[in-house]
């Protein structure tokens, strides 16, 4: 019996010909991540181990990117606690400044790629799926027994296959397909499962807009998002990648609990409603929803082409003057090339705020919390009650396109109603 | 493991971890301050409610969203005894075995709750009874292997283990 990309990724670094899904294994792990949330619970287990170094300090990489530049002295405390564990053990660390939200980075980096298997304590890390590696999201005790190990256990997942045709409309994008989904899976409808983005329509998508997609796999439960290696992929860790990957492939007959197939011709801009990922609606069909904020960043939309989107429509425009735009660029380097093609005078002139990388309001930490009442249209992942604020303020999640043509109207909008 | 005997606390389907711990609370891992505020965005009264040996009952997908693991530690802080929920979200599911939260697949025991019930939890037969309404209902036993991290006392204590090559 054949085997997905995913299974065969597990059966090899746990030094097995095959797996199945429901086999339980251990596996040896190529990369493991954590914040400055989930790091500082994960180094007071570490200590408890018994063990006074991580397996191996170039595996392990430390990104001080949720509360920081640090909101307040306890998040300071955390981030302290955090770097001074990074300078002990010698891992891969990236300070304010020279730093970016975790899930834009890595990939920017070159530190995660084909084939590879990644925790990350950070339910996000299935982001890394987008490049053809297995990675998924664990807490901070697993990181713990991962550092100190080098290996985690894992249930192998079965594997919903889900094809993607049709030419995409114009100002819809990876976030847009991924909202469809959620809206068509449901939240819990890729639980404990693995989902695998595949056609024609995937092969015409950028890797920018695969790692959104990527990325919210675990809004429909998935235990990981995955994605075939093809040019696309190997153009894009071509000179960044520096350890030997390897390319899977899925077998024609392997094994599908499902195959959903989606037509993204028919596919509008996607918005979803508080309080679930799950409530899409088509921009045509939303109504009259005044809005009090935009967010346009995350490590779902913080890329260079997200960027790039909301600039094309913000461009010689001004934000609506009953609304705060905030823009976060998703890296430094992100940051930069924004900088260097007008991106962020473009921003700045129609009146938005522009921030060094964070993750800051899509969790409601900090850099644009919401008061009671208040709605916000955000480029970002989860729209659970009190999520970026007040527990009575609303998020309702979109792509860039959306997003910025929400800031000039004041009302979430379509990119064409201000074009 | 001892049978659990509580008050139920019923909650409903999608209960998100920024609900059952809010990130303006994740400045901290103190299991005791992180209780302050368990459960706070979906009834601000729980945490003032909630006794010693109570019991989550919940719908589908108890624990979805944020991988963080203030979630669970937060419930058991709170002296929260076990959670039963129709299913739980994959991360939720490790982090309450790895810490140590006894945690139970259970939806019809789920549906049949309501918050002020008296359930027991019989671990072992995989059988909870919800003694207010005279209803039992199975719930499916843990894998030889996970069982082994919770009779360690968690994934830290089985693996500090393992390192010494006890097992």
């Amino acid at each position: 019996m054949g085997m997905t990309m995913t299974e065969k990724i597990l059966a090899s670094h746990a030094g097995l010909k095959e797996v199945e899904p429901g086999q339980l294994i251990n596996a040896r792990i190529d990369l493991a991540l954590a914040n400055d949330i989930t790091a500082p619970l994960a180094i007071k287990e570490f200590r408890h181990l018994g063990v006074t170094k991580v397996f191996d300090p170039q595996r392990v990489v430390l990104v001080p990117d949720h509360f920081t530049p640090n909101k307040d002295i306890k998040s300071a405390e955390q981030a302290k606690l955090m770097r001074e564990f990074a300078r002990e053990q010698g891992v891969i660390y990236y300070e304010v400044g020279r730093m970016g939200i975790e899930h834009c980075l890595l990939p920017e980096e070159g530190l995660v790629g084909p084939g590879d298997l990644i925790v990350g304590a950070d339910s996000h890390t299935c982001t890394y799926g987008a490049l053809g590696a297995f990675a998924t999201g664990v807490g901070s005790t697993d990181f713990a027994c991962a550092i100190a190990t080098g290996e985690c256990w894992f249930k192998v997942p079965e594997t919903i296959l889900l094809r993607y045709y049709g030419k995409l409309r114009p100002w819809v994008g990876g976030k847009d397909l991924i909202l469809y989904t959620i809206g068509d899976l449901g939240v819990d409808g890729a639980l404990y499962k693995a989902l695998e983005f595949t056609g024609e329509a995937i092969s015409e998508l950028s890797m920018d807009g695969r790692f959104t997609m990527a990325n919210m796999a675990v809004e429909a439960g998935a235990k990981n998002g995955i994605f075939p290696v093809d040019e696309k992929t190997l153009e894009y860790i071509q000179g960044r990648v520096k350890r030997a990957y390897q390319i899977y492939t899925s077998d024609p007959d392997a094994r599908y609990a499902e195959i959903r197939e989606y037509d993204v011709s028919r596919i509008e801009p996607q918005v979803a409603f508080p309080h679930l990922p799950e409530n899409t609606k088509g921009i045509s069909e939303v109504g009259d929803i005044k809005i009090d904020q935009v967010v346009i960043g995350s490590c779902t939309n913080g890329r260079m082409e997200d960027l790039r989107v909301a600039a094309k429509i913000l461009r010689g425009k001004k934000v609506h003057p009953e609304v705060r735009l905030i823009i976060i660029p998703g890296t430094q380097k992100i940051y930069t090339q924004a900088l260097e093609e007008g991106l962020i005078s473009v921003f700045i002139e129609a009146g938005a705020a522009v921030s060094t990388p964070t993750c800051g309001p899509c969790l409601g930490g900090h850099m644009g919390i919401l008061a009671q009442g208040e709605r916000a249209v955000a480029t970002t992942n989860r729209n659970f009650v009190g999520r970026m604020g007040h527990p009575e303020s609303e998020v309702y999640l979109a792509g860039p396109a959306v997003a910025a043509a929400s800031a000039i109207k004041g009302r979430i909008a379509a990119p064409e109603e201000v074009l | 493991m001892q049978p659990i005997r509580g008050r139920c606390h019923k909650f409903g389907d999608d209960i998100d971890t920024d609900v059952i711990i809010p990130a303006r609370y994740l400045n901290t891992t103190d299991p005791q301050e992180l209780a302050k505020h368990c459960m706070e965005d979906a009834d601000p009264d729980f945490p003032a409610k909630v006794k010693p040996g109570d019991i989550i009952v919940a719908g589908k997908n108890f624990g979805c969203g944020s991988s963080r693991e203030h979630a669970p530690l937060a419930i058991k802080g709170a002296g929260v005894a076990a959670v039963v929920a129709s299913s739980f979200a994959r991360i939720f599911y490790r982090n309450a075995i790895n810490i140590g939260l006894p945690i139970f697949e259970a939806p019809e025991l789920a549906q049949s709750c309501e918050t002020g019930d008296e359930i027991v939890i019989y671990p072992e037969e995989g059988v909870i009874t919800n003694l207010t309404k005279n209803l039992t209902f199975r719930t499916a036993p843990f894998p030889p292997f996970m069982q082994g991290i919770m009779a360690a006392g968690g994934l830290i204590p089985y693996v500090a283990r393992r390192l010494k090559g006890e097992i």
